[in-house]
């Protein structure tokens, strides 16, 4: 059974139907993508399935819980994550603090009002580890709208990994991100797939096609082709809209 | 820039210098305050609205939910003080555990209504709550003694057991107020710098991020809200205790902008001490610029407009430039022995 299952979903704002009878599924320890021209309804997909936006129909189930229609929190505290196409981090804190707040370890203490936080070995540790992962250790007191664009990207993963998750979703990784960056973001990824589940929006074919087992096409809010790299390259729909062609 | 989730040096420290110069400064102004010039209860009122601002800020500064019809919790607490004393016994524990709790009471209500919303929605709701319970105040005459308000409110002693203080004087009853201000400052400082306190701040820079990292924003909204309620219900009790009376005008409009204005001229969105500061500013204002015109509220209106403009980190984010006028903008790191 699929760790990650959308069943038939649909999801209209008034009379506009943005996405229309869309099932996908992501299986333990792969590397899924999602790809399709802009207005697709990518990320309309995307906030449908961690509970940003709830669908208007169909179901959706992780690791045989129905949490269709669930609240963000609750959805991220089972054990899924994501990161934003538009950063979306906690700007006036700094780096490590970014990380700490969305450690597990730290969300339990969250009634705690006395004890402090950054002199804490248990936290401190759990997000040395992260940032270690994320490639941004020795940068951990910066704030964080002081690093580069591409270190922010870095660190928005970060914290969708900092919550322990089982499955990361990741809204165009590469989004403003130059060469050298998505070089970089490649070699992240590449290192991450061992240990968690991941599915990824995105608009750079090469790296999609380069990182991911599986490959869902969306296209009018409606999946036009599922399929490995391989099976896509192929595929007339995908060929005839052009997106395979950098394949 | 200096922002309030600055992580200080001694962020796990429970008394810092600045705690404890601001300790000394308090417990020893009825020495020095008749010789500027000023009158020893100046100092019962500025150290009642520390108390109600270090709540507030809870809300405003660090959460970042713009309240403005919190005087009505000044008030709440201010009425459930005077009607324990009139209606119950004269009893200063009781009286200001009846205050605190009636306000708590009232801001969990209220917070039940506003926590799940945000920006100019939540400000218009706090707003319209304000004035719900002012004109209740107002109307409920048999209770609360209408446009006239409780009048002859006892001040009870300080009974301790073994002893009792005589709280009749100003300068008693200052030391019980300020003796209160120092452990309600340790408790709030330990609190915004504790994972609580961290969370309420990650809410006010980023409420979307923080639900998706797991936390139910909501309730936080909630318990902070009904919080500083309770602040500003302690700081409601004292002040009829210190007014030895209670009245509408407590919890109007008026009071709830006040404590905005003190809060941000004193640079209570970038700093702990920022409520403080604009406490005594807005008193020492009062009357200082009171002493020399009757539109004293004017020029302090017009400060307010002028820092908004031009130093919209208030007094403490200009206090804090003064200090480190080249520093680069770097975080410090906690020390690594604590």
């Amino acid at each position: 059974m699929a760790l990650f299952e959308a069943r038939n979903i649909h999801k209209r704002f008034g009379s506009s139907v943005v996405l229309e009878d869309i099932s996908l599924s992501f299986e333990e320890g792969q590397v899924n993508g999602i790809m399709g021209p802009n207005g697709a309804g990518k990320t309309t997909c995307f906030h449908c399935l961690t509970g940003h936006y709830k669908p208007s129909r169909g179901s959706i189930v992780f690791d045989g819980t129905d949490i269709t229609g669930k609240p963000p929190q609750r959805i991220a505290r089972m054990g899924v994550s994501r990161s934003f196409q538009m950063m979306n981090l906690f700007d006036d804190a700094c780096v490590i603090e970014n990380i700490i707040l969305a450690l597990p370890e730290f969300r339990r203490r969250y009634a705690q009002v006395t004890s402090s936080v950054f002199n804490d070995k248990v936290l401190l540790t759990q997000a040395y580890e992260v940032l270690d992962q994320v490639g941004l250790l020795g940068q951990e007191w910066q704030p964080s709208l002081s690093l580069s664009y591409g270190n922010r990207r870095a660190l928005e993963i970060g914290v969708a990994l900092a919550a322990n998750p089982r499955i990361v979703f990741l809204d165009e990784p590469t989004s403003g991100l130059g060469v050298e960056a998505t070089r970089q973001l490649v070699k992240l990824i590449q290192k991450l797939r061992d240990r968690y589940t991941i599915v990824m929006i995105e608009h750079d074919m090469r790296f999609l096609f380069e990182l991911a087992d599986q490959i869902s096409v969306i296209h009018w809010g409606q999946v036009i082709a599922q399929g490995t790299p391989d099976e896509l390259q192929s595929n007339k729909w995908v060929q005839r809209s052009a997106l395979g062609a950098v394949a | 820039m200096v922002t309030l989730s600055d992580i200080s040096r001694r962020s796990g420290q429970w008394i810092t210098p600045q705690i404890a110069v601001f300790a000394l400064v308090l417990l020893s102004l009825p020495f020095w305050i008749g010789p500027i010039g000023l009158y020893q209860y100046i100092g019962v009122e500025i150290a009642i609205w520390i108390i109600f601002a270090l709540g507030f800020n809870l809300l405003f500064g660090y959460t970042g939910l713009h309240s403005f019809g919190h005087g009505a919790y000044l008030g709440v607490g201010a009425y459930a003080f005077g009607l324990f004393q009139l209606h119950v016994g004269v009893s200063l524990f009781g009286g200001l555990l009846a205050a605190i709790l009636a306000a708590g009471v009232a801001g969990a209500v209220v917070a039940s209504f506003v926590s799940h919303r945000r920006g100019i929605y939540f400000a218009l709701m706090t707003i319209a709550f304000g004035q719900l319970f002012w004109f209740g105040a107002v109307k409920m005459h048999w209770i609360t003694g209408g446009e006239d308000g409780l009048l002859n409110i006892p001040r009870p002693d300080l009974n301790l057991g073994v002893t009792s203080f005589d709280l009749s004087g100003n300068t008693a009853l200052y030391y019980l107020i300020a003796t209160l201000v120092i452990v309600i400052t340790i408790l709030t400082w330990r609190a915004v710098n504790s994972p609580f306190g961290r969370i309420l701040q990650a809410i006010r820079q980023n409420e979307v991020r923080a639900s998706f990292i797991g936390y139910e924003v909501w309730w936080f909204k909630w318990v902070v809200f009904t919080l500083s309620a309770m602040f500003a219900g302690l700081a409601g009790g004292l002040f009829s205790m210190a007014q030895e009376s209670a009245y509408p005008d407590v919890m109007s409009l008026h009071q709830s902008g006040l404590i905005v204005m003190m809060v941000l001229v004193g640079g209570g969105l970038v700093n702990f001490w920022g409520p403080i500061l604009g406490v005594v500013l807005y008193f020492i204002a009062r009357d200082v610029l009171g002493a020399i015109t009757e539109t004293w509220l004017l020029w302090y209106g017009l400060m307010f407009v002028a820092m908004v403009m031009f130093k919209p980190e208030g007094l403490a984010g200009f206090l804090a430039e003064l200090k480190r006028p080249s520093e680069p903008e770097t975080w410090t790191k906690p020390a690594e022995e604590q």
